[in-house]
């Protein structure tokens, strides 16, 4: 009794306006210094990257001159920086392609038709949510070496298709399999082909769930470092974030082109997040919620 | 005519499942099956000697230096774990509450919060170690600028502070992650409930033990279980941070570096050990498992159908 008492005067000296504004006034300054701690290394990044070494030792967080384009000019004339993001750009490219294109296969042939096992198949796919496939990189390594492809780019493609395919699946199954049957029946009672019914009308509505799959695979793939780490030495095949620690190694002592290099590696996704921020957020998320 | 047809059809299906079943199974069941089958031969480099029963797990567990190794390495994963399990999904959780009332600028501060976790771990890494720098980076500087310069120390350089400044920057990459997560539990909760817990209490704190926790319970499950499992994989950030070794003297080595340097070498010692590795690769996979596992269905058992 004397807990629900204690509660009792609780309450009644926390309500009214002023006990809400100071607790939102609380949550808000929650949330400003928070936000402050996410950008303030991202904006200190930016802000070096346009300085010489010795101002970024001596003023680490002043304004820099923003026409002072020396560290970046050395990184596109002195480094493979393009080279690393062509590559990055390629392999995520032809990954995402792959997984979208066996992905839909699967999840559209596990949600539209009725066939013998395809809740074990389903289940088969689904269990590759869970494995961390890190752990079978011995066996990964020696496959790629007997199948040739090690120091070969297809080697990522085919490791990031595989770690992509099991939430690909997850979503798209769960969306096709949501889509009305209306439509289907009407396209096959005017006698179409299966694949047209598929190609014509099913995937045009799955469109935005592969749109989430797409983002949800985007960001791991395109971040990659582990694999290239073991299975690419040539450096003309290296990836971006691969291609950052040869270059980092390379220049220690020049901060200026180190903090450039970040930022120009740190620019693409940061980009497309901001304008499409909704969709990274809701595509990366999805899978963690139902 | 039917049976033509249901061939027709059968065939269309098989062609549809079999090339993603097909990669499937090569780049995923296989290796993964491989892997806790090598574990029991003797490797010589890169080749596959005789079967060797539990001896690759023996040696790793119970016999010295692997011993010690592991050991310490497991006992840098259980603190990575259950420390970022406060700071990164605690405060997750109360960043997630503070967006869930839609003050002035959330829109803005979802954003930004969740900006650093699409970054990959090499700049973030790479990033952080600049910033840790003991004479020029800018954690230091801003210690010394605010007045706190007797707080001023070579964050990375020494055991006792090096797994924790990696700790903290793994929460500054990843606390997004938890946050809109708990805030998706959030907005899934019914607004009739909310209404009447209003009614019944104007107390923030029992509203957010009484309501809000157990019924992010499902949230709750999902970021729990996904950070045990990436704590146990730790590898980029010590790794760029860091280096293979752990350093400094073994301080932020954790399973992930260990198992890479035992499979691939180092530069000190590029011996190449496929079964001592694969053994660490798969004690890591039990005990992710197995743990995994129970927990979920522990946590599982907490949450409330609505």
């Amino acid at each position: 009794m004397t807990t629900v008492t204690a509660e009792r005067s609780d309450y009644y000296e926390r309500r009214g306006f002023l006990g809400t504004l100071g607790r939102d006034g609380l949550l808000q300054i929650v949330l400003i210094a928070n936000t402050f701690l996410m950008l303030a290394p991202i904006v200190i990044m930016l802000f070096s990257a346009f300085k010489p070494t010795m101002e970024i030792f001596n003023s680490p967080f002043a304004i820099p001159d923003f026409t002072n384009f020396a560290n970046f000019t050395a990184i596109w004339v002195e480094t493979s920086f393009v080279r690393y993001l062509l590559n990055s750009f390629l392999i995520t490219g032809v990954s995402i392609a792959l997984i979208l294109t066996l992905g839909t296969m699967a999840a559209y042939a596990i949600a539209r038709y009725e066939f013998f096992g395809a809740s074990y198949i389903l289940l088969f796919f689904i269990a590759g949510l869970t494995l961390p496939l890190k752990l079978a990189i011995i066996p990964l390594f020696l496959l790629m070496r007997d199948i040739g492809v090690l120091n070969n780019q297809l080697s990522l493609i085919f490791v990031y298709t595989a770690m992509g395919l099991p939430s690909t699946v997850f979503i798209l199954t769960g969306f096709i399999r949501s889509l009305p049957n209306e439509l289907e029946d009407a396209a096959r009672m005017d006698g179409a082909s299966e694949l047209r019914i598929m190609w014509s009308i099913m995937l045009p509505l799955a469109r935005p769930a592969m749109v989430i799959a797409a983002i949800h695979n985007l960001v791991p793939i395109w971040n990659d470092f582990f694999f290239p780490l073991i299975f690419i030495q040539n450096d003309a095949l290296k990836t971006l974030p691969q291609g950052l620690t040869a270059f980092m190694g390379e220049y220690t002592t020049n901060w200026g082109v180190l903090f450039a290099g970040l930022t120009l590696s740190a620019a693409p996704i940061t980009l497309i997040y901001i304008i499409l921020s909704r969709q990274f957020i809701n595509g990366m998320t999805s899978g963690a919620i139902k | 005519m039917p049976t033509l047809r249901l061939t027709g059809r059968g065939l269309w299906i098989t062609a549809l499942i079999v090339p993603p079943l097909v990669f499937m199974a090569t780049f995923v069941a296989w290796p993964i099956l491989s892997a806790l089958a090598y574990a029991f031969f003797d490797w010589q480099g890169l080749q596959r000697g005789g079967f060797v029963g539990l001896e690759n797990f023996y040696e790793v567990l119970f016999t010295e230096p692997f011993a010690t190794w592991t050991r310490n390495a497991f006992i840098h994963n259980v603190i990575v774990f259950l420390v970022l399990m406060v700071i990164q999904n605690g405060f997750g959780f109360l960043l997630a509450y503070a967006l869930w009332r839609e003050l002035p600028g959330a829109r803005f501060h979802r954003i930004a919060v969740f900006l650093p976790v699409v970054l990959s771990t090499v700049i973030v890494g790479y990033l952080w170690k600049l910033f840790f720098h003991p004479l020029f980076g800018a954690v230091n500087k801003t210690l010394d600028a605010v007045g706190l310069d007797w707080l001023s120390q070579p964050w990375l350089g020494q055991s006792s502070t090096a797994l924790g400044a990696l700790i903290f920057v793994n929460a500054w990459h990843w606390v997004g992650f938890p946050t809109l997560i708990f805030l998706a539990g959030m907005q899934r909760i019914p607004s009739d409930i909310l209404d009447a817990a209003r009614m019944e209490t104007e107390s923030e704190w029992v509203k957010i033990t009484q309501i809000v926790w157990p019924l992010v319970a499902p949230s709750a499950t999902v970021v729990f279980i996904l950070l045990f499992i990436g704590s146990f994989n730790w590898f980029e950030l010590p790794y760029i941070m860091q280096g293979l070794d752990g350093s400094p003297f073994g301080s932020t080595d954790v399973l992930g570096l260990y198992f890479y340097r035992t499979a691939f070498g180092n530069q000190s010692a590029g011996v190449m050990d496929f079964g001592r590795g694969s053994a660490l690769a798969v004690i890591t996979f039990l005990f992710i498992a197995v743990v995994a596992a129970f927990w979920t269905i522990r946590l599982r058992r907490r949450e409330i159908q609505l």
